[in-house]
């Protein structure tokens, strides 16, 4: 019997998600359920990770395999969940601050490790699980709870560092595009390797300043231009481009993708999932490891 | 001692050799059945500085390094200096007579043996570490034992330069026959015996035996005293199809762990007290998924970086205190090199079957240290509970939904691993119901959130037959009770035999389950004797309290060593003289000579009382 095809829906949960009426998280989540059912990925087969933070209660609102991680380890929990098991659709989601600050530095190893996930931040540049403080992609001289006289800081380039530490596929998206990223998601899922698509998705309760209509003046579809994704400097001229124009939309993607981690690994390389590989070792293997000692 | 035994001291500078004419030495002894026990005492530089190595040597299996040196091969000036004065009578001392000369008499009785590295190797201008070699042929000579064996350990550690084992054959050769014509044999003389010997360090067995206990998935950064487990794994990953990853940092370690764990392989991690501390938080986020894993913390001496290559017992209420809220551990503290063989698999077994972490709390002194293992030992084929594990769709009868975190009587819930179709759920590091939705963002639920604490909570209530119970060693009627916790299991051991043979009736109880605690066992045990130590490697005395925390058991002495260097069998027999003499804290010290030139003897005089037990200067704090 051939199982009926997916949609959407199937991807839908009873519990509904509990983000503040006309969070940016909602086009996040419902354009996930279209590229899943896009893309016929069974729900068994899809592992959706996450760390801390509104958006990363998003596990709990599809219909998969989910983990609710802790602040900031996300990534490393889902490498560790790839590595065991390649045959699974690995999606990690999380925020800002989530991804940005206090989970950086896995961030950066977890694109120079190029582990086959994919990491979608929702980005609203701001604290909003609690109750809005400064995140590492809050602009500078914005004003918010822990910087009431305007944030000193510079604002992280989430888009440049992602060039540098050798990602092969970048995208930025915005949660009022739904279409473009549908195609996004599909895209990132479809690449192998590391994925990051940074989602622009507006906080409507603490962040009054990035707005649907702030990024709505100023997003453009880098598919409407003339834009080289597979030339390195072109993407990083792109990536540093934040202000009266912002690029949405794919960024780079990697014209020589290096093979991800999992393919590579020397006990992944036959293709069988460590989960399914045995675990038992005979015992000639044994009584060789004993003469190394002898 | 029954059985001839002898223990030889390498000193050196680091980059000198120490450790691979020790590794020679060792393995030509186990390869003709002799038993040995080693430990290096060294310092965190890379050249120069001091290193000293004990090997002990015997028929009968030695279960620590002994307080006393037999034969010296001293590599330099310093260490022919420093540690001369500590031969026993009948002992020998071994050194490049071209290079140095002892700058002060050998205690009576005490031969020096001058070797003219030279001319017995003509590379060692060029190689300055045949001098090892050359002495190390000597020692096997005045030690009774033939030179094939030798000869043997060469062919095999220089097995791709045939040339390099010539070199080392002639010197050693040189060594052995000049050793025979100059020098008088040791007094006491070995002989070679049929049993088989591995010989391995604490880290090699607990990765190895992790690795037969079904380990696929090893994950750690580096860190002293813990990095060879990563070593051995990654130079067996390609041949045992293990995933092996170096990474950015503890924390990134134990989520990878975890997170290799929850989809349904076993995966480990070890370190040290720093990365430890970077663990902690995801070790509760495995107590509330409920997902097993194995963490290692090979102990130094703390705090913070404190004396990195130094052993202690410190970490116990870092294991206890580990991650926030109230969750479900197990800490298990291997007692000797042999039992860092299976406890990874006992560990495995019992994180699968109550699904939880389990943290071993090893020692630098045993994963650092090596001794020979009977290889029949070695040679077991461990059973795997895997516990309640759905891996495929053929769970749960049709109809009825999958709970994750079913309350059930055992507070067991069966495990589905992502990728089995019909059990889709989230783990969550919040509170969660038994379907894993969660509880935290609801408005309070008081009912539903105790109802999943106690389930969490009742997995501990069988755990404890799952897990080694302490033995008692020794008369059951005796005097006192010695206690000691993890590896201090050999030394209390010796001391114990010691003592009885000197008419002090003691008895041993070695606590290997540290979290859950074999109360009734213990306490049993106890209220026949007249007297209980409590014998551990840091200051505080951290079993003590979790022994009294747990049991009300305050015991009448304490024996601590915190000085960074392990307990030799003469501080606790002497430590235990004292309690019953009526101290209730004795803090060991070891009396690891340096040589000073402001001695007041001057810098031709060894110091004083090297071979007494020494007390600390300042009177022990109670």
């Amino acid at each position: 019997m051939v199982a009926p095809a997916l949609v959407a829906k199937d991807f839908k949960p009873e519990t509904p998600p509990d983000w503040c009426p006309g969070c940016g998280d909602f086009g996040v989540l419902t354009g996930l359920f279209q590229a899943c059912a896009a893309l016929q990925i069974q729900p068994h087969n899809l592992l959706v990770v996450s760390g801390i933070g509104c958006s990363s209660n998003l596990p709990g609102f599809i219909r998969s395999y989910g983990v609710h991680s802790l602040h900031g380890r996300a990534l490393p929990f889902a490498t560790g969940s790839k590595l065991a098991n390649q045959a699974m659709t690995v999606v990690v989601t999380g925020g800002d601050g989530d991804g940005y600050g206090i989970g950086l530095n896995h961030f950066v190893q977890a694109m120079r490790r190029n582990i086959d996930v994919t990491y979608i931040v929702m980005n609203n540049e701001i604290y909003g699980l609690t109750t809005g403080q400064a995140s590492p992609t809050t602009e500078t001289g914005m004003k918010t709870k822990t910087t009431p006289h305007g944030n000193l800081e510079g604002m992280l380039n989430p888009m440049a560092l992602a060039l540098a530490a050798g990602c092969g596929f970048i995208a930025r998206g915005f949660s009022g595009q739904p279409k473009q990223l549908v195609e996004l998601y599909k895209a990132g899922i479809n690449h192998p390797g590391f994925a990051l698509i940074d989602v622009f998705s507006p906080c409507v309760t603490f962040n009054k300043h990035n707005t649907y209509p702030w990024f709505r003046e100023r997003v453009y579809k880098l598919e409407d231009e003339d834009h080289d994704t597979g030339n390195f400097h072109s993407a990083m001229d792109k990536a540093l481009e934040y202000g009266d124009r912002i690029p949405i939309g794919l960024l780079y993607r990697s014209p020589d993708p290096q093979p991800p981690l999992d393919a590579i690994d020397p006990a992944l390389t036959s293709g069988e999932p460590l989960v399914q590989q045995s675990f038992t070792i005979d015992g000639d293997t044994r009584k060789g490891l004993i003469r190394e000692f002898m | 001692m029954s059985q001839p035994e002898i223990v030889v001291g390498i000193g050196g500078a680091a980059g000198d050799g120490t450790a691979s004419a020790g590794n020679t030495l060792v393995l030509s002894m186990s390869r003709q059945g002799i038993a040995a026990y080693s430990y290096n005492a060294y310092q965190s530089v890379i050249r120069g500085g001091h290193s000293w190595l004990r090997l002990r040597f015997s028929a009968k299996k030695p279960l620590t390094h002994g307080d006393q040196v037999n034969a010296l091969i001293a590599l330099n000036q310093d260490s022919l200096d420093r540690h001369l004065q500590e031969l026993a009578p009948g002992g020998i001392a071994l050194f490049n007579g071209a290079k140095f000369a002892p700058s002060y008499d050998p205690p009576e009785g005490v031969q020096l043996c001058s070797l003219p590295v030279p001319d017995l190797a003509p590379d060692a201008a060029r190689l300055p570490v045949m001098q090892n070699t050359v002495a190390v042929g000597a020692l096997v000579q005045l030690m009774g034992l033939e030179f094939t064996t030798l000869e043997s350990v060469f062919e095999t550690t220089f097995a791709k330069k045939p040339a390099v084992v010539q070199q080392n054959v002639d010197a050693a050769r040189n060594g052995y026959d000049y050793a025979a014509k100059n020098f008088e044999p040791l007094a006491t003389q070995l002989k070679p015996t049929d049993q088989k010997w591995a010989q391995a360090s604490g880290n090699h067995l607990l990765a190895m035996g992790a690795a037969l206990a079904g380990c696929k998935f090893y994950v750690a950064y580096p860190m002293s005293p813990a990095t060879h487990i990563l070593e051995w794994f990654a130079n067996h990953a390609q041949k045992l199809g293990i995933c092996v990853r170096q990474v950015e940092d503890e924390i990134s370690v134990v989520n990878m762990c975890i997170g290799a764990n929850h989809m349904g392989v076993r995966g480990m991690c070890a370190t040290s007290g720093g990365g430890f501390a970077l663990m902690t938080e995801a070790i509760g986020m495995a107590g509330i998924f409920e997902t097993p894993a194995v963490i290692i913390n090979v102990m130094r001496a703390g705090p913070s970086t404190g004396v990195p290559t130094k052993t202690e017992q410190a970490d116990l209420n870092q294991a206890f205190g580990a991650s926030q809220g109230d969750f479900q551990r197990v800490v298990l503290a291997p007692l000797s090199m042999p039992d860092c063989f299976v406890t990874p698999s006992q560990a495995f077994d019992v994180a699968d079957h109550f699904q939880l972490p389990v943290i071993i709390l090893a020692d630098l002194l045993m994963c650092e240290g090596s001794e020979t293992v009977a290889t029949d030992e070695l040679d077991v084929e461990f059973p795997i509970d895997r516990g309640e594990l759905i891996t495929s769709a053929d769970g749960p009868p049709v109809g009825e939904p999958y709970l994750r975190y079913k309350d059930t009587p055992s507070g067991i819930s069966p495990r589905a691993v992502p990728g089995v179709p019909g059990h889709l759920h989230v783990a969550a590091s919040d509170e969660h119901d038994e379907d894993g939705v969660l509880l935290s963002d609801v408005y309070t639920d008081p009912i539903r959130r105790m109802k999943m604490t106690r389930k969490r909570a009742r997995k501990m209530s069988t755990i404890l037959h799952h897990l080694p119970a302490p033995i008692l060693e020794g008369p059951a009627d005796a005097e006192t009770t010695l206690i000691g916790w993890g590896s201090t299991w050999g030394v209390i051991k010796e001391a114990a035999e010691r003592l009885n043979a000197e008419g002090v009736s003691v008895n041993h109880l070695q606590i290997k389950t540290i979290i859950p605690l074999h109360v009734d066992e213990i306490a049993a045990v106890l209220e026949k004797n007249q007297r209980t130590i409590i014998i551990e490697n840091n200051q505080s005395g951290q079993f003590a309290r979790h022994l009294r925390a747990e049991s009300g058991i305050v015991a009448s002495g304490h024996i601590r060593k915190y000085d960074g260097e392990p307990f030799e069998p003469k501080h606790i027999v002497a430590g235990v003289k004292d309690v019953i003499g009526g101290q209730s804290l004795v803090e060991a010290v070891s009396t690891e000579p340096g040589w000073r030139t402001d001695h007041p003897t001057g810098t031709s005089g060894p110091w004083d009382g090297l071979n007494e037990v020494r007390k600390p200067d300042v009177p022990a704090e109670a």
